[in-house]
């Protein structure tokens, strides 16, 4: 036998028939996808390397798309619930009759109280179309799932800066030194985080975490930050004062693109308290450096005095920078203060703080690029500070976590790092000033829509909205004295309000991809049992509710309709500048999904279906003059909608032709276009737009002839936030719009007009020597939320979860390897197994979210390991607090956006060595699966 | 054949960097996802929608943590393949010839046309990169991507293992460690590549980029100081309008 | 390692064979004719029923034909070689006794020596793999060709030679036993040498690369609780020698005690087998932070 008898390899086999470029959603994230086909199955996802969001990569969710596209636990046709609610009993039906059932619910509300119909949709990217129909059918609730997400940071991120860390913006990859990252597990930006992360390593750039847990970003982070769970804000606000202390803030900057120097009114007794100096035309004013007169801020060539005062009318007004100098030097601000809180060294918060300062200052960036503010003033250069900070759901997710927000993106601003070379740089739409926002409606008219959009940002008291009588005019209570400015809504406040009849009762709840019996419900155990809970005539207290998902989630065995969606590869969807879209700070950007595979159930994609419910029910803008349907589906609505003349649903190859640029008349090959562009349309910002754009005369011209605004809008950095002061004043006792007593003091705190530290209240409400310990959830980056459980290669990585506890716990409860806990907070008890962790923050533990699952549900085995041995940390978190010896539950949320306080939660801990039978507790009868069970094996590719 | 090659022409293989990996599993799905409908037959999931399924994948992401004496703990991602070793120990105990490393570029591969799925090479890799496919009986392991490496339908820029285009981070870097100044090579010379467990005398040719030292561990648990904490630029609280006017002033 | 029943019969039965083999080949005991056959058909038995079994062990063994064209390198590809001329040329000596009732010395001599050699490359399957340091000692082939001759003398009535093989034998397992406790730390591997971690201080496994079970951890990662080996282990050393020699060299000999002799030696030749296999710790456990 000769030495080296190598079998010949063909290496270079055909890798398939045919790419079809698509978009990813196995997450939010939007990634661009190349699809090969072989023999019209789908053998193999890779990223596309033109996309501008993942520029090739691919997450382990989209790698497994294939796994999720055949997934056993996919529904095959509309059907209509047979057994009792929670049971999983049910009928396929047709979808006329699905249509028919649906029809005859919402006909009669909408003739006679449009209110009575909520709709709520979850984790979809087409809030543009379910809002406008929502609109266009009269109810006041709607609203997307944003409220127990991350309106903290959206909106903090909007009232302060016109737009937020997350997907309004992103760190300068290329040109930062030094990254701070607070809270983030895996966050939107999945993709383009880790490259960025990866860019920084290459480019030795400093990477800082700020975390509790040391894992996954924080684990590669240079530098770590094992921050006591809510203390953020606290630390933040150090790391001010020890920069203001040290003169270290960009004044310049300050003065020019913010309203450091707006003079404010410290006359206590004033109606006018804390609000600025206007003009006659309302305009802000400052203190002209040169006459010593106050002037409107945005005049050319001044320049503001921040270190003078303006007496007036026998009230001495401030510039804003005095008044964060005096509240952010005040020694309760320091280090030393505030270190035992955060549970972090004094040495560790001056270091990071001279870090920041050196990094801002000393290794400032310069491109020699001119450009013209909308002053009129020319600039030489672009000046750059390196810095750059990145935050979500860790900061957010508490009941502080509105003002921490702010604090987060004031410290930025105070470092001239937003939208400057190497800073944060916003993304297409955004900038977008809150002046830019619409305000929240909820006029409601019996059989005609609704009198604006549900959602938006309230500019002061007279904004909320309230009935006549006080009461909320939502069900989910949103924008009222409670939470004003809840920007997103409260969805997960929606069944628990549904089944109290608090503040009124509803008719048909309508929910469209949430998992809300599960996993995105705080307080699950008891939310199961609200949606099966009957009166006393035996009727269910919430009496409808339709359901449109894609696969048998746990949701679905409680609904008593459903609408079978497509999978992600099966529909055309629109990620579109009105929503959610996948820009970039260099360029505008949005993209399809087309079906790439046709579907091969009686399952219609949910966004076509809506509209052709639209239709039936004849909402405005869904028909035609003669009542017959205005779009076929949901391609002809992304094609021909248009929002305002020549702005449609997507910006790019508009007007016949296909030229057209943000502007243009609809294009019947638009569609094709986007296939032929591969899934997506791009836009460059001009090289000399592309950094200060607020303030960039050249981008706000751009901007406006891509139909991102009607008129230029350049606006300064909110530091103050004047609407707030507003609902302070209110609080106060001024003005014609007052709150009710028990919210008086709340809202004098909570609403200060520069961010401002709180103890998030679970931990001021539970006796924390009983509660001593602080528990959290993560997203595994290989999961998203339930969805991962149903596919047969992700469910191999994260089938089970274990509660991971600090060395600290772990050596005061003697934990040894292999022992469980019961783990108690003041509403509930789950008992789990344990893995020790070090790398954590002494106080905490926690797990990977929504790993447990229902016996039953995702098509899966009833003994599967989900059900079996993982579990939900959401049976120990309410959606309301402790009583708080006022005879009243307050919810459990921000007290300014209504944020769900998610990682607020205060547990104790007990050792109950192993667990023979490996089970987790508490554990559910087994739901019906309507779709069958998977097959026992699977060997994917063996067709090719 | 189950002799080693005296030498290879290359030694292809990866540079994997332990201080960029975020431990997202990119890498182990899409190269399930790749391997399972091209080089050999699928990678099967047994149990797939059951109680405990089991599944053979090329490469699997562990995590550890490493912890000193009073100081902070460190977590770090650890992917792990074949390592494509020069001395690899899985084909020489290979019987049927089905384990060979291959002659021109050091990739190691199992010939399904006569593996008779005993488990011997499994057995004799230290790092655990074999895994026997438990629906079809024949061993698997990392091919290298050799059917996109060296691809003519794949553009020219993608051909490089399904793990490292995936990978989000950029920590799988990919070349001949023959070659001195490959980009692995120079990026293991660099950062300081290492093998593992050398002791085995496998010669892996993969090469992990250990992680970078860490601000907060130091060898005194301390929280090193890599710049001063700032000096107070205002003489003190009151001073602040002082200042300001002065820095105002200088603008 | 998995302590596959497969494997443990492997081993264990064709060494009794074998070792049958080589005390046939080499005339011990001298028959012929039914006697022979007899004891001929129990060598065959054991080593092929052993063989067969091994084969149980395979996951396509339509490729199993293969296995014999690698005897340059690889040690299994050897031990079918081995064992296939063993059986050839053990046949040819064997037929000459029970049909020609005569002896081909040459050809026995030669025989006895495969039968022992295939023994030896049986046993360098699994002392060649230095992933498993209890098994990569130079006395793992010493253990096995013990075995084998101890075995094979039991069944072919060698009743001194036995007793005082397995006597051999006990304290040879015994000791290999203490020696193999000590065999992976002395071996240098642990997990800071696997992940080369090491310098970052005490290192951990905090979360595997899978929640469920895979190939790796069934076949390699098998953990033996201490007592329940140790327990084995007396069993073992009790029936495995101690008894059968007592037997043999104290009672009076009588079949029914013989084969008395020969079941304790069963029970402690497939015990000690299976913590052959069970105890063997494989390196990759390093990964897995068990071991
Ligand atoms: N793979 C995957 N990606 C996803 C999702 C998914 O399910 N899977 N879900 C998507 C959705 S809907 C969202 S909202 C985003 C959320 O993305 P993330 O914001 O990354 O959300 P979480 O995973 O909840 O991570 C919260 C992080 O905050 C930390 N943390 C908790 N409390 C504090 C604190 O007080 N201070 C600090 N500094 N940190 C704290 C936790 O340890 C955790 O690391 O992810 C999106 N992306
Ligand atoms: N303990 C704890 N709980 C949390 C959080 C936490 O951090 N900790 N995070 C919260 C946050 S931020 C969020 S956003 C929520 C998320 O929680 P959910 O919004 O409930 O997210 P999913 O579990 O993904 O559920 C979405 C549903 O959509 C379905 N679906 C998937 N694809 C499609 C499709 O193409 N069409 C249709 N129609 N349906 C589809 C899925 O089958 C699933 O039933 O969880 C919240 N819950
Ligand atoms: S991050 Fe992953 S799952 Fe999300 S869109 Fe991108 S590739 Fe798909
Ligand atoms: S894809 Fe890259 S970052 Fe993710 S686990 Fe693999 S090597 Fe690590
Ligand atoms: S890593 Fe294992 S399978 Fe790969 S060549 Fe080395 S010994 Fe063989
Ligand atoms: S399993 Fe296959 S490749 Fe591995 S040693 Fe056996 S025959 Fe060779
Ligand atoms: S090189 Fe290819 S086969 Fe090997 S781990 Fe990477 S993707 Fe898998
Ligand atoms: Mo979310």
């Amino acid at each position: 036998m000769p030495a080296f008898d190598q079998p010949a390899l063909d290496t270079s086999p055909k890798v398939s028939d045919e790419i079809r470029k698509t978009t990813c959603y196995m997450c939010a994230c939007r990634c661009g996808i190349n699809v090969h086909m072989q023999n019209g199955k789908v053998k193999y996802i890779e990223g596309n390397r033109d996309h501008p969001v993942n520029k090739g990569v691919l997450c382990a969710k989209g790698s497994a798309g294939i796994m999720q596209h055949y997934a056993p636990s996919r529904l095959k046709a509309p059907m209509k619930r047979v057994g009792e609610r929670g049971e999983g009993k049910f009928e396929e039906i047709t979808w006329d009759e699905a249509f028919g059932i649906a029809e005859s619910w919402l006909r009669p509300i909408r003739e006679t109280n449009p209110e009575k119909l909520a709709f709520f949709t979850g984790r979809d990217q087409s809030q543009s179309l379910t809002s406008w129909w929502a609109q266009a059918f009269g109810t006041p609730n709607y609203a997307a799932h944003g409220g127990f997400c991350s309106v903290n940071m959206a909106a903090a991120g909007i009232y302060t800066m016109g737009g937020a860390f997350w997907e309004f913006g992103a760190p300068d990859w290329e040109r930062s030194k030094l990254f701070m990252i607070f809270g983030v597990a895996e966050d939107h930006d999945s993709n383009p985080i880790k490259i960025g992360i990866g860019k920084l390593k290459a480019n030795g750039a400093k990477i800082i975490g700020v975390n509790p847990i040391r894992t996954g970003y924080n684990a590669v982070a240079d530098e770590w930050v094992g921050i006591t769970p809510g203390t953020d804000g606290l630390f933040i606000l150090a790391l001010i004062h020890e920069l203001f202390k040290a003169g270290k803030i960009d004044l310049d900057y300050l003065s020019r693109y913010t309203n450091a120097p707006f003079l404010v009114n410290g006359d206590e007794k004033s109606p006018e308290h804390g609000l600025f100096l206007r003009d006659g035309d309302g305009k802000p004013q400052v203190l002209d450096r040169a006459t010593g007169k106050p002037v409107a801020f945005d005049k050319k060539g001044i320049k503001a005095d921040m270190a003078g005062t303006w007496r007036h009318a026998g009230a001495t007004h401030r510039p804003v920078l005095q008044l964060m100098a005096e509240k952010y030097l005040s020694p309760d601000h320091a280090p030393e203060k505030v270190a035992e809180t955060c549970g972090i060294a004094v040495d560790q918060i001056k270091r990071i703080a001279a870090e920041l300062a050196h990094v801002a200052f000393e290794e400032e960036i310069v491109i020699d690029q001119p450009w013209t503010d909308w002053k009129g003033e020319k600039h030489a250069q672009m000046i750059g500070r390196p810095v750059t900070f990145h935050a979500m759901r860790g900061i957010s997710a508490h009941s502080n976590g509105f003002q921490t927000c702010r604090a987060l993106h004031v410290l930025q601003i105070l470092l001239g790092s937003v939208e400057v070379p190497g800073g944060f740089r916003f993304k297409p739409p955004y900038p977008k000033p809150v002046e830019a926002h619409p305000k929240p409606h909820a006029g409601v008219n019996p059989g005609a829509a609704l009198n604006g959009p549900h959602l938006g940002f309230v500019r002061g008291p007279e904004d909320l909205l309230l009935k006549e009588d006080g009461s909320p005019s939502r069900i989910d209570k949103a924008f009222t004295w409670e939470n004003p400015m809840s920007s997103h809504g409260l969805m997960h406040m929606v069944i628990s309000n549904a089944h109290a009849g608090d503040p009124y009762k509803i008719d048909t709840l309508f929910m469209y991809m949430a998992n809300m019996s599960w996993n995105s419900s705080m307080n699950t155990g008891e939310v199961m049992k609200m949606l099966t809970d009957k009166d006393a005539s035996g009727d269910y207290v919430i009496p409808r509710i339709i359901y449109s998902d894609a696969y048998s989630s746990e949701m679905v065995a409680f609904a008593d309709l459903i609408l079978p969606d497509t999978t992600y590869l099966e529909r055309h969807d629109c990620i579109s500048l009105l929503d959610r879209p996948i820009c970039e700070a260099d360029a505008a950007a949005d993209s399809i999904r087309w079906p790439v595979v046709e579907p091969d159930r009686d399952v219609r994609g949910f966004q076509s279906a809506l509209i052709q419910l639209g239709s039936r029910l004849g909402l405005p803008g869904m028909v035609n003059k003669d009542g017959s349907a205005k779009f076929a589906d949901y391609a002809d609505y992304i094609q021909n909608h248009e929002r305002r003349p020549g702005v449609g649903p997507l910006a790019g190859f508009r007007g016949p032709d296909g030229t057209g640029k943000g502007r243009g008349a609809p294009n019947p090959n638009q569609i094709q276009a986007y296939i032929d562009n591969g899934g997506f349309w791009v836009d460059h910002i001009p090289e000399g737009s592309a950094f200060f754009k607020p303030w960039n005369a050249d981008y706000q011209d751009w901007a406006v002839s891509r139909g991102i605004y009607d008129a230029p809008q350049p606006y300064v950095f909110s530091l103050y936030v004047e609407t707030m002061q507003k609902f302070r004043l209110a609080a106060e006792g001024h003005g014609d719009h007052q709150p009710p007593e028990h919210l008086r003091e709340q809202l004098k705190t909570a609403m200060d007009p520069l961010p401002v530290w709180w103890p998030p209240f679970e931990g001021t409400l539970v006796d924390t020597a009983e509660y001593p310990y602080h528990a959290l959830t993560q997203r595994p980056m290989a999961m998203y939320h339930s969805w991962g459980t149903q596919n047969a290669w992700l469910r191999q990585l994260h089938g089970a979860n274990p509660l991971f506890v600090s060395g600290e716990i772990s050596e005061s409860h003697g934990f040894k390897p292999g022992d469980w806990a019961r783990v108690t907070s003041h509403h509930g008890e789950i008992t789990v197994p344990v893995v020790r962790m070090d790398a954590l923050n002494g106080k905490t533990m926690w797990t990977w979210n929504a790993i447990g699952k229902r016996a039953g549900a995702w098509a899966l085995q009833e003994d599967a390991i989900e059900a079996k041995r993982g579990f939900l940390m959401n049976y120990l978190i309410n959606e309301l607090l402790p009583e708080r010896g006022d005879g009243m539950r307050w919810s459990n949320s921000d007290p300014i956006t209504g944020q769900a306080a998610w990682f607020d939660l205060r547990v104790k801990i007990a050792n109950i060595g192993p667990k023979p039978d490996g089970i987790s507790l508490p554990q559910h009868l087994a739901q019906q699966s309507p779709v069958g069970k998977g097959p026992k094996n699977v060997a994917y590719g063996e067709d090719f | 054949m189950t002799a080693l090659p005296a030498k290879t022409a290359k030694k292809l293989g990866l540079a994997i960097d332990l201080d960029t990996c975020v431990g997202c599993h990119a890498c182990v799905i899409n190269c399930k996802e790749w391997n399972t409908s091209n080089y050999g037959v699928p990678l099967s999931d047994v149990n797939a929608y059951g109680a405990a399924p089991v599944g053979t994948f090329l490469n699997r992401v562990h995590t550890f943590e490493a912890k000193s004496e009073g100081c902070n703990a460190q977590t770090v991602h650890f992917p792990k393949s074949c390592l494509h070793c020069e001395d690899a120990p899985c084909v020489t105990v290979c019987p049927t010839g089905a384990s060979y490393k291959r002659s021109e570029d050091g990739i190691v591969l199992v010939n399904e046309d006569k593996c008779m799925g005993c488990g011997l090479c499994a057995w004799a890799c230290p790092y655990g990169a074999r895994e026997l496919d438990q629906l079809a009986g024949v061993m698997k392991k990392c091919t290298l991507c050799i059917d996109r490496i060296y691809n003519e339908n794949i553009p020219e820029i993608d051909r490089v293992p399904a793990c490292v285009r995936t990978c989000p981070a950029g920590a799988r870097h990919f070349g001949d460690f023959a070659d001195p100044d490959s980009n692995v090579s120079k990026l293991s010379a660099e950062r300081g590549g290492i093998a593992l467990m050398e002791a085995q005398g496998t010669r892996p040719v993969n090469r992990y980029l250990p992680p970078r030292p860490k601000t907060d561990i130091t060898g005194e648990g301390k929280i090193a100081v890599s710049a001063p904490a700032l000096a107070p630029g205002i003489p003190e609280p009151g001073g602040f309008l002082g200042w300001l006017d002065k820095a105002l002033e200088k603008l | 390692m998995h302590p596959a029943p497969s494997v443990i019969i492997f081993t264990a039965l064709s060494g009794l064979g074998f070792g049958m083999m080589f005390f046939l080949g080499f005339g011990l005991p001298m028959v012929t004719g039914w006697g022979a056959f007899w004891y001929y058909l129990t060598a065959y038995a054991l080593a092929v029923g052993g063989l067969l079994a091994s084969t149980l062990h395979l996951g396509n063994p339509k490729n199993a034909i293969h296995a014999f064209s690698q005897w340059r390198t690889s040690w299994l590809s050897r031990e079918g070689v081995a064992a296939v001329i063993t059986l050839l040329v053990t046949a040819i000596h064997a037929i000459g006794l029970i049909f020609l009732a005569e002896r081909f010395q040459i050809v026995g001599w030669i025989s006895g020596a495969l039968a022992l050699a295939t023994v030896f490359t049986t046993s360098k399957i699994y002392n060649q793999l230095k992933t498993v340091p209890r098994w990569n000692m130079p006395l793992t082939p010493i253990l096995f060709l013990t075995y084998a001759l101890a075995g094979g003398a039991l069944l072919t009535g060698q009743i001194t030679t036995a007793a005082v093989l397995l006597l051999v034998l006990t304290g040879l397992q015994v000791a290999v036993w203490q020696m193999g406790d000590k065999a992976f730390g002395a071996a240098g591997h642990n997990i800071a040498t696997a992940t080369g971690l090491g310098n970052l201080g005490k290192v951990r496994l905090l979360e595997g690369p899978h929640s469920s079970p895979n190939y790796l951890l069934t076949e390699m990662v098998y953990v033996v609780g201490r007592k329940h080996a140790m327990k084995l282990r007396a069993i073992a050393s009790v029936t495995l020698g101690l008894v059968p020699a007592a037997i043999l060299l104290v009672l009076p000999f009588n079949p029914a005690l013989a084969a008395f002799a020969v079941l304790s030696h069963f029970i402690g030749l497939f015990a000690a087998r299976w913590l052959f296999f069970a105890e063997a710790e494989h390196v990759v456990g390093l990964y897995y932070d068990k071991r």
